[in-house]
């Protein structure tokens, strides 16, 4: 998807729930239906092993509380969702058994395919690196995964980066825990990447053909 | 009246034969109790020993015996002679068990037993049998004052429990709020969505309850008498009376919402759109008879936003208004938004709450609410304006922190609970028990001016003519220990007149007013006590010769049970009476005793006890100990084997309240040297049995520092202690302590006088 294409269906999903964004999360986003469920009891916020390193702007069940009170752009925003470490304490803990990991992970994965994730946010970053590599080669690929992270932001701060791992990545090839080969080609492969990919494929028309179903029923 | 014949058992189980000398006991029955009739047991409360005893007193003519062996509070069953008089001296949980097993204690722990006996001697030579009360009434019908949920169920279970009620409403139906109500809270599973109010149901059952004698459009003009014997006229629509022989009463006259005008910024009656929980009910109910949706009062249309603010005018800290919570409220909002969601689920229901609070099984039908879309948002409403057809909801979101307004065509005020309690008697009476209560330091009165103050009962009783109040207005009950029992004995209260509740939390309280209700009349009919003394048969008598007319009696009863006669001397209704005995610690001049309780019985205790003289290092200290708490806490203490101080001697009381100050200077006369006593809390979370007798004893006692200091004694010598039943680990510390105290202090100046 373009960037145009993006800020469209921004704009038209923006329109078309206009004062309900609630409305919105429950019907487009994974899990949001259990954000009405939430009773604010902030057990989920206490929980979080994130919260002490102030990375993130808004606890659970504050951005849960932000989407009933329709503060659409403050939410889709939100760093809070990147930050989730998907511990999962929070999602055991919840006494009203709101799986707040999923919907957290619901509330990005929509903020980013309407556009609306940050930009060069680097768990976003990596989730996207990591699922490209992962299903180009049916297996990840660590060196090509570990160089994409590291350059991410330039040449000069990607070799700074690989300076600074030095000693664990030989640590990892001597013990044989990382292929250098991989580097060019080598290193471990799947078995029957036609097949992978054909899976991935049916995969994908399974999802789409259940968001299709849950919109139709949404209306 | 058959001779008197006196006689003393001496157990020797439970290692009391092998701890103690029980030849010595006898010997101190017989000589200091001069008891006509000495015997030594192994197993007094064994068949054999019990036939012992039950022979002495079928062929021996044994009329008084004292039963040495174990507490009062063990083995009732075996040592149950309803004709004699009977004492008991506690050697087991009084003296063994809180004693160690040593040569050293030997000596100390053979005189704490003797003393025992000869108490036990004393006790029982002051008693006579109590023959209960004659003045009985036997009435088995009870008057149910209130015809709503609370009322209604009340006379369902009383009916079903075989008795015949009177019930008496002021409207001209069935119901109360209830019936008000569109749908009620769920009261079974799911929880999920609201349902039948259930009042037509109810009254259908009482109408055709032939038990059941309902008197609409009517109210109580006069109450007379005594529990089973109550004269209770009712006043009917035609202005005529009618009479009414009544065992019991139930007073359930529930409660009226707190007037939401007193709250001018949230715009009750500045504009129709704003209601308060009842007017959403009366407009559900109006649209459903109609078959339409919930309407704008104001211009008809139907509502497509509301807003629920809850908490209003109550929980309020500044003393303005309600300065508790109501309970019910926060299920209300939830139920009343349903209706909404329930009708169309596109119109937005907000409920803004500072707590949510759902009692019973309300989580899950705040669950339900919130599945159905229902938002909850944590916040506090400063103002509702009117807005042409709509309002504006001004609030302060306390999750996000900020201040934020909700646009809403119907706002929804949750008003609290006020009781339809009656008069407040303590404030009419105030006159009299002015000083008392200035001292007590009681709480600050209150702000809220409580309904109009009709009485309900009228009551012909000389405390007042309607049920005592506790905090804000509601009924006074043992609020801790025993919910249903009130201070005047027969009439229950029941439901939100008592303390704010649901309609579910009513109706279990409606039946188990019935049920003690129940209770009370059959003992009365047997002229026995009601709780706490169920089945007592001692009653008070008063010596009016000696009397004085000093009325402190009928003002500290706790119960209402003494009146004035036309002599102005105080008349006792036995039937009212709890046998607290706080008259009897009451009376200056000490002529209201009861048979088995007096101020003798325990004076003759106190004196029966052998004081050593100041050279012998050996000091007394009279425990005064509530028989409600401190007693068995101290037997609890002997069970767990916790050692106390030897030389203290303990002597059971109906009531801290039942304390007569003569038993207070007969011990320090008598060469004691501390005084100790055990009482139960009093005050706004009290636990005292008797309600008020622990406050009482204790404002009384509080006079005694000067008494002391005019005996030239340090004021320490006597004690006040507050005791919990669950105090029996650190009640032997608090006595050691206090034994230590006194020892250091010199010896009583008065012993060996």
């Amino acid at each position: 998807m373009g960037a145009n294409n993006v800020n469209d269906v921004n704009t038209q999903m923006a329109e078309r729930y206009k004062n309900n964004f609630l409305k919105e999360i429950e019907e487009q986003a994974e899990m949001g239906d259990w954000v009405k469920m939430c009773m604010q009891c902030g057990l989920c916020s206490g929980s979080c092993p994130t919260s002490f390193q102030a990375g993130w702007d808004h606890p659970p069940q504050e951005l849960f509380m932000m989407i009933r009170a329709g503060k659409r752009d403050e939410v889709l925003s939100s760093s809070s969702m990147w930050m989730c470490t998907s511990c999962y304490n929070c999602y055991v803990r919840c006494p009203r058994k709101v799986p707040v990991t999923h919907v957290m992970h619901g509330i990005a994965e929509y903020a980013y395919r309407i556009g609306r994730a940050p930009k060069n946010q680097p768990t976003q970053h990596l989730s996207k690196t990591f699922w490209d590599n992962c299903t180009k080669y049916g297996r990840v690929n660590e060196v090509k995964l570990t160089q994409s992270l590291y350059f991410k932001d330039g040449i000069g701060s990607g070799i700074k980066k690989a300076m600074e791992m030095q000693s664990v990545a030989l640590g990892l090839v001597k013990s044989g825990r990382l292929n250098p080969m991989e580097a060019i080609g080598g290193g471990h492969k799947c078995k029957d990447l036609k097949g992978i990919h054909a899976m991935l494929a049916k995969a994908k028309e399974l999802e789409a053909q259940r968001k299709a179903a849950k919109a139709t029923a949404a209306g | 009246m058959a001779e008197t014949k006196t006689a003393a058992y001496i157990c020797k189980g439970c290692e009391i034969g092998t701890r103690l000398d029980t030849a010595a006991l006898v010997k101190a029955a017989t000589k200091s109790g001069k008891m006509n009739l000495v015997r030594e047991h192994d197993f007094l409360c064994s068949a054999e020993g019990v036939a012992m005893i039950k022979n002495d007193i079928d062929n021996e003519g044994v009329t008084h015996a004292a039963l040495c062996a174990c507490s009062r509070r063990a083995k009732t069953e075996a040592f149950n002679f309803p004709t004699i008089a009977m004492s008991r001296g506690n050697l087991r949980e009084g003296v063994i068990w809180i004693r160690p097993d040593t040569d050293e204690a030997r000596e100390t722990t053979q005189e704490m037993a003797e003393d025992y006996v000869r108490m036990a001697c004393a006790e029982v030579k002051a008693m006579t049998v109590p023959p209960g009360n004659q003045k009985t009434g036997s009435v088995k019908t009870l008057l149910v004052v209130g015809g709503g949920m609370s009322g209604m169920t009340s006379a369902l279970e009383s009916s079903k429990a075989g008795y015949k009620v009177v019930l008496v409403e002021k409207s001209g139906a069935l119901g109360g709020w209830a019936a008000k109500l569109h749908k009620r809270v769920p009261t079974r599973e799911p929880f999920k969505a609201p349902e039948d109010n259930g009042v037509a149901d109810m009254a259908a059952r009482i109408e055709a309850d032939s038990n059941i004698k309902v008197y609409l459009n009517a109210t109580i003009a006069k109450t007379d008498g005594a529990p089973g014997r109550f004269k209770v006229e009712i006043a009917v629509e035609s202005g005529a009376i009618a009479q009414e022989d009544i065992g019991a009463i139930i007073q359930a006259t529930g409660f009226t919402l707190y007037d939401a005008n007193k709250l001018p910024e949230f715009a009750y009656g500045k504009t129709p759109n704003v209601v308060d929980q009842a007017g959403l009910e009366a407009l559900a109910k109006a649209a459903a008879a109609e078959g339409k949706p919930i309407c704008r009062p104001s211009d008809g249309q139907p509502v497509k936003s509301v807003v629920f603010v809850q908490c209003v005018g109550q929980r309020d800290a500044s003393g303005t208004h309600l300065q508790y919570c109501s309970g019910f409220c926060c299920n209300t909002s939830i139920k009343q938004a349903m209706y909404f969601k329930d009708s169309n689920p596109d119109i937005d229901t907000v409920v803004l709450f500072t707590d949510l609070r759902t009692p019973g099984n309300g989580e899950d039908f705040y669950r339900a609410a919130q599945n159905k879309g229902v938002i909850f948002s944590k916040g506090v409403v400063s103002q509702v304006t009117p807005n042409g057809n709509s309002c504006t909801v001004k609030f302060k979101d306390l999750i996000l922190n900020e201040d934020t307004e909700a646009q809403a065509d119907l706002v929804v005020l949750a008003t609290g609970m006020v009781p339809v309690s009656g008069v407040n008697i303590d404030a009419v009476a105030a006159a009299p028990a002015e000083a008392e209560a200035a001292v007590e330091g009681e709480a600050p009165k209150e702000v809220i001016a409580t309904i109009a103050p009709e009485s309900i009962l009228n009551l012909t009783y000389r405390q007042g003519p309607d049920m005592p109040q506790f905090k804000h207005g509601f009924t006074d009950s043992h609020f801790i220990c025993f919910p249903y029992e009130t201070r005047r004995t027969g009439i229950y209260t029941a439901g939100p007149v008592r303390r704010p509740m649901d309609i579910l939390q009513a109706q279990e309280d409606a039946t188990g007013a019935a049920m003690k209700a129940i209770q009370a009349m059959e003992n009365a009919g047997l002229g026995k006590a009601a709780h706490p003394r169920a089945g007592d048969l001692s009653f008070p008598t008063v010596r009016l010769e000696g009397c004085t007319q000093c009325k402190r009696c009928t003002v500290e009863c706790p119960f209402g049970a003494i009146d004035e006669d036309e002599k102005r001397f105080p008349l006792f209704n036995e039937s009212r009476c709890r046998r607290c005995g706080t008259c009897m610690g009451a009376c200056p001049v000490r002529v209201i005793s009861f048979e088995n309780y007096s101020v003798n019985t325990v004076g003759a205790q106190i004196k029966a006890v052998d004081v050593p003289d100041e050279f012998s290092q050996k000091p007394r200290i009279l425990i005064l100990a509530c028989e409600n708490d401190a007693y068995p806490a101290l037997d609890m203490a002997g069970m767990n084997r916790h050692d106390y101080d030897p030389y203290v001697r303990v002597i059971p009381i109906r009531c801290l309240g039942s304390v007569n100050t003569i038993w207070i200077t007969d011990a320090l006369n008598g060469g004691y040297d501390g005084v100790m006593l055990m009482g139960c809390k009093h005050g706004e979370d009290y636990q005292c049995h008797f309600v008020k007798g622990s406050e009482l004893g204790r404002y009384r006692m509080s006079k005694v520092g000067d008494t002391l200091k005019g005996m030239n004694l340090e004021t320490d010598r006597v004690r006040d202690l507050e005791v919990a039943i669950t105090d029996m680990a650190t009640l032997p510390q608090k006595i050691n302590e206090y034994a230590a105290l006194i020892k250091s202090f010199p010896p009583s100046p008065f012993k060996g006088f």
